[in-house]
This record gives C-alpha cells, structure tokens and sequence, in this order.
C-alpha cells in the first residue's frame, strides 16, 4: 500500500509542478453540482462525451444519485472546426426532448483550448421562449472543482439575477458553497429559524438527496427556483459562505444589483456558526431564538463531557479549502492540534488563514501548504505521524499504509453513504463532527489497548 | 522510400511559391512529388492545379466523415505532382493546428504515401505557433526542414524560432535542418547577412532566389515560373535549387541564437555601408 512513497524529501530538482494524488478534481465536476442546484436544469458539458460521463460518475459515486448531464459529444471534426454547430444542435434537441427550464453549459479543457466563444454561440442558438441558457468557463487545467463552483455560481448570478429599482427585501440570499445537500438545509433551517426569509442558490438539497418516489422524475422537486434567483437581486443582504466557492458570485451580485455581501465561513464549528448567526442577527435586527441557544450550549456540554478522548490529538486534515479552513478551526476548539493541512486548490490565503489559526492558538510545528498533495502529506506522516486523518475517500490508502484512522469528512466520499444527507454544519454539525472524531479514536483505543486497560465505560 | 521535406518561414516570405516552384522544377527533372499543404488558407498549391483546391481534407473529412477516397482530396497537378490541402476552419474559430494533425493522420491512413515518391513536401502556415503545426516534423514524417527567409529582421527573427522548434523535435527524432533558402527582398547585403546567419545556426545558405516580377506575373496566371516561362532566367533559378536540395548533404541541428546575438548579427552584417 503506497510502497512507494519514500520518508525522505524528494530531490528539489525532481520535483515538478506535478502534482501526485492530488486532493482536488476537475473544474467540470464543480460546476455540473452547481448546475443541479437551479431547479429544471440540465446541465452541458461542452466537450467530448468523456469528459461529460466522468463528472457525472463523480458526482453520483458521491451522492449515490443520478447526476443527469448532456455533452456537445465533440468528435474530430468539432476539434478542427471549433464546437459551435454541435452546441447550437445541442440546445435545441436537448429542450425538444428533455424539456428542462434551464441549460447550464460548461466547458472543458478541449474547448476552451481550442478557444470556443459560449456567448456568441449562445446568443446564436435557438432557445425557446421562457428557456434559458447559461455558461461558465471551466478550464480543468486552472484551480480546481471549487473553482468550476464558484465560476458557475458566478455565471447563475450575471446571466439571471436581476434588481427591480425597488427598495430591498427584508431576505437573505445564501450562498452555501460546494457542500452536501445535508449541509445546505441545515444552513437554511439555522436562517428561517431567526425568522428571516431567504433565497439559496445552489441548492442541491431534493435533487442530490432527492427520495425515491413511486415514478422517475428527470428533474427532481428540489433546487432554486429560477424566479427566485431572479429576484435575489432584490434582497437585502448575500450571505457569502466560503472565501473559494461563493465569493465571485457575492461580488457579481453586489456590482450587479447592489445587494451588499457577507463574506463569512462555510458554518462548521462553534465559531464559523456563531459567525452566520451573528451576521444574520446584526442584518436583520433579529434575536437569536432560544431554540438555537439550546444547540450551541448542548455542543459546548459535549464538548466538555469529551474532550479527554481528544484533546492534544495530533491530527492531519485535507480536502476543500471552504471545508477545511472552519474544521481546523473547531478541531483547535476542540483541543486537538492540526499537525497537518492541506487542500489541493490553489490560493495563498488559505497558508495565511491556517497559519494565522495556529499562532492563535499557539500551536507550532504544523506544517499548511496549498495546493499540496497527498503524496507530500504522506511523506509529512512518514516523518512524524499523527492520531488521526480527516479528509476525503482518497485519504484510505495513507490510512493503511501507515494505520491511522480516518474520519471521512469532505468530497468525494466514494466508500461511505449517507453522508451526504448528515450535515457538518451549524451546531447540529458540529456534535456529529464530535461524535464522529471521538467514535473512531475510541475505537482505535479499545482495539490496540491492553486488557487490562479495556474499559467498560469511556 | 520518398524524401520528407517540410518548407517553413514566416508569414509572406514566399514559402508557397518557393515550394511550388521548386517542385515543378523537380517534376519536370522526372521526380514523382507529392505537395501537403498545412496551411487553413488552402493556397499552397494553386500554382500546380492552375487554380485553388476545391476539396480539402478537412472540408471532406466535415462533409462526408472520414470514409473518403483518396481521389476525392489527392489531385494531379503540374507535371503529375500530387497536391492535397489539409485545410482548416475558418478565420478565428476552432482549432487549425489540430486540423493538421488530423489531415496527416487522415492522408496516411488513406494510402496517400505510396511508395513510387520521391518526395512528399509538407508547406507550412507562417511560425510553428502550436504543437500541431509541428505535425509534419514530429512522428518521424519530415526529416529535412527548409525555411525560407530573407535580409528581413523579422524574417530572420521567425526563422531562429523555427530552429528552436526544429531543435526540439531533433533531439527526440530524426529531423535536421537542411539550410536556410533566401527568397530576396533586396534588402542591403543581403547575401552576406544570410550566410553569417546560416552558418550561426550550424547551417548553411542553399541557396539565394534573386527578386524577379516574373515571379508575380506567373502568380496571377496561376501558374509557377517553371511552368509559364520555362525559358526564363527565373526558372533557372528555381532548377538550381531543386537541383541543390537534391544533392544536398548537410542536415544539422540547428543552433538557435538568443534575440540579443541575433540583432548583434543584424548590426554587423545588415548594415554595412548604409
């Protein structure tokens, strides 16, 4: 398992901008999950057939559900000639035979090499009336799946929100970021009980966890509602929730329509949490209600029934920067020291946050680095290990190699279900980040301790 | 098996009249040439068919798919010499170095490259701007590049890129430079500057193609030199370099020169006596 990953540093004149086992995917997948989030979309893949059944295989080996998506299905001919006539022929028979209310086209690394103009070709095409059509660029080569997220959240926003001039809605937008549909509702649910009405975009909440009904729907009941997105132009307030993933689009929205953003954390943890329900409480003069009260005082008895079982556990932590940055926050409230953090985006901010975090907290020795792979984080293990991995499926072979727990937290999770209906997030998240954490170091404590030291109660 | 020659230089030097003349002066000297045009404007080989090609590879390949017959995109042209344009899309759009890469690979498949020939010339779009436009000197297709130059600087200029591509592909292949061709502008020592910046490279002068309006005369007749004047002193010219590319012995790989060692070249050579 990963024999090959040597302890020592590789030699500097080895190593390359390559990137082995990286902790990152293709812009596409990003953007395809973004799409899925409007209601009645389908989104496009403008490229070979390939590229399509890969992002979509992605996204259903995560969410165990079907990620419907069309291709330009470009050929040798489109390669030459540019993908323009496949892509005009593909609007229209896509909205002839599966009738949905919106198309969301992104592109691949071919035809943005080859340099196809979407909005020209888009303003070409024949939609029918009342249907949209929109666009990001989504080169695979730059950023990452965040990065595909962010520029289709940016391309739902400049293509359809609009403002009517009138005075702004006592509304939120929310802007989740590249979460689970678990997570999306809980933000939701945090929002609507403070009592303020919002507008979520994407929501992938009934579409990616959508029930199983007596009959097939193409498009499920869940996802934003085209008017809706219309209308958030008309909100009063955008609450931007994480820097990666919804940042361009709260800044599109705000030159666009004026509707200021709230650049705020993904809600994981204790304080990324209190963070939101502050924001909303200060924007919307409301109270926090009692109910919400209640959820964080019962994650800070929890905290205290157990922190023994964690605190001063070294641990490594990997995955999307948005995720990442507010979980080591709460892993430092929860006591325990992030040895090592990684995300595969790339983005100077996030070293600066993390190590901004650490010297807080007067953690030192930790190693941060963006745009890593797991390959180094391996080798940082090899050097000095940890107690414990906290990232996504791909992190499992490091977990073997070198017997460390894993607690699955992030995308992709090919190996575990359910997940993506459980939130992380709010403080509801945060007890089954806890319990998780603490189940999985028990665990390892009760299969490696001693007999005498095999105890009943914990 | 036939001589893979692939004509290079910058954008208006005269690569396409050069090779098309030099061609019909080889056909009419019995050789069998086969001419791919890698150019999206299709006009390399108009000269030969006494008027552009009306079917390109690529513009078959879009219409019909690639079950093609060879005689749909092969044509004979001046003194049985085999001409075929790969074509490309349009101005701006898509992707004509992928174009290339997808006619070659069509023209091989096709059984384009019979063993009759004695050579397959290969003219190529301006600067080798993309891995596809180096289509004709990777994969073991051409193993002599010419590039056709003048006392220009920018032709000059193009033409020390050229050799960087060409050192590239030399390392890993078996292509080499076989000279620089200068196609005249009348530029002041012209000669001398051409030699100096042969033999920088590693490489040598063919040979110098003196300016003459008989070349434009024949152009608008579509027709090369060797063919509307044969009697002419311009045709000659162009039977002596076909007859210095036949027996040429000297394939290098270039030496490519920094920009500052190129412009020094210019200094000492271009402008002496003004």
């Amino acid at each position: 398992m990963l024999d090959c990953t040597p302890k020592e540093p590789v030699p500097s004149d080895a190593h390359t901008i390559g990137k082995i086992n990286p902790v990152k995917t293709c812009q596409p997948v990003g953007a395809m999950y973004a799409a899925l989030g409007i209601h009645g979309c389908l989104p496009h893949s403008h490229g070979s057939q390939g590229c399509c059944s890969y992002h979509r295989m992605a996204l259903s080996r995560h969410f165990h559900e079907p990620a419907m998506a069309s291709t330009s299905s470009f050929t040798e001919g489109a390669s030459v000639f540019g993908g323009a006539a496949n892509l005009k022929t593909a609007i229209k028979n896509v909205f002839a035979i599966y009738h949905p209310d919106i198309i969301a086209i992104h592109t691949t690394c071919l035809s943005e090499t080859i340099g196809d103009d979407l909005p020209t070709i888009i303003k070409q095409a024949e939609i029918p009336e009342g249907r949209y059509v929109i666009h990001a660029n989504t080169p695979s080569y730059h950023g990452s799946h965040i990065t595909g997220f962010s520029n289709m959240c940016r391309g739902i926003v400049s293509y359809l929100a609009e403002s009517d001039g009138n005075p702004k809605k006592e509304r939120a937008n929310i802007f989740p970021g590249f979460v689970n549909p678990g997570d999306m509702r809980e933000v939701r649910r945090i929002v609507t009980e403070m009592g303020v009405p919002s507008i979520m975009y994407p929501d992938t909440t009934n579409v990616m966890d959508s029930p199983l009904l007596n009959k097939y729907e193409m498009y499920p009941g869940g996802g934003a509602k085209i008017e809706d997105i219309k209308d958030s132009g008309n909100s009063k307030m955008t609450l931007s929730l994480g820097a990666w993933s919804s940042d361009e689009a709260a800044a599109t929205l705000q030159d666009k329509c004026n509707v200021p953003g709230v650049p705020l954390k993904i809600p994981i943890g204790v304080k990324a949490t209190d963070d939101l329900v502050m924001a909303v409480k200060e924007g919307f003069g409301v109270e926090v209600p009692e109910s919400l009260e209640i959820e964080r005082g019962q994650v800070i008895d929890t905290l205290i029934d157990t922190h023994f079982q964690y605190e001063g556990k070294k641990v490594a932590v990997f995955g999307d920067p948005d995720i990442v940055i507010p979980l080591t926050e709460f892993l430092i409230t929860m006591g325990m020291i992030p040895k090592y953090v990684i995300t595969g985006t790339p983005g100077n901010k996030f070293e600066k946050i993390i190590n901004q975090m650490l010297e807080e907290a007067g953690i030192e020795g930790s190693k941060v680095r963006a745009e890593g792979d797991l390959f180094e984080l391996h080798q940082w293990i090899k050097e000095e290990s940890v107690d414990l991995l906290i990232g996504n499926t791909h992190g499992k072979y490091i977990a073997r190699a070198e017997d460390i727990p894993l607690v699955r937290v992030g995308f992709p999770i090919f190996d575990r279900a359910v997940q993506p209906l459980m939130p992380i997030t709010g403080y509801r998240g945060c007890l089954r980040l806890i319990e998780m954490i603490s189940n999985t170091l028990l665990e390892r404590r009760d299969r490696d301790c001693k007999d005498e030291d095999y105890e009943l109660i914990l | 098996m036939a001589r893979q020659v692939a004509i290079y230089g910058k954008g208006g030097i005269g690569k396409s009249t050069t090779t098309q003349n030099t061609v019909a002066a080889l056909a009419e000297a019995g050789k069998h040439v086969m001419v791919v045009g890698c150019d999206p404007k299709a006009d390399s080989t108009r000269l030969l068919l006494h008027g552009l090609c009306q079917r390109t590879v690529l513009d078959t390949l879009r219409e019909e798919g690639d079950d093609i017959d060879l005689e749909e995109i092969l044509k004979p042209g001046f003194g049985g010499t085999r001409c075929v344009e790969s074509g490309g899309p349009e101005p701006g759009v898509g992707c004509a170095g992928r174009g290339i890469i997808t006619s070659i690979n069509l023209l091989e498949s096709l059984g384009a490259y019979t063993d009759d020939l004695d050579y397959v010339f290969y003219d190529v779009l301006g600067d080798v701007v993309c891995g596809g436009f180096a289509m004709p000197i990777r994969e073991g297709k051409a193993q002599e590049i010419y590039i056709v130059a003048s006392g220009e600087m920018m032709a000059l200029y193009a033409a020390n890129n050229i050799s960087k591509g060409i050192q590239k592909y030399a390392l890993t292949g078996t292509v080499r430079l076989g000279g620089i061709i200068c196609n005249s502008r009348n530029v002041d020592n012209e000669i001398p500057l051409l030699k100096a910046f042969a033999e920088e490279l590693g490489s040598q002068l063919i040979y110098f193609v003196p300016r003459d309006n008989l070349v434009q005369r024949a152009e608008i007749n579509k027709k090369t030199v060797v063919d509307f004047d044969p009697g002419s002193n311009q045709a000659k010219e162009y039977r002596n370099l076909a007859e210095a590319m036949d027996n040429n012995k000297m394939f290098v790989i270039p030496k490519p020169m920094t920009q500052d060692r190129l412009e020094e070249l210019m200094m000492e050579h271009g402008f002496i006596g003004v």
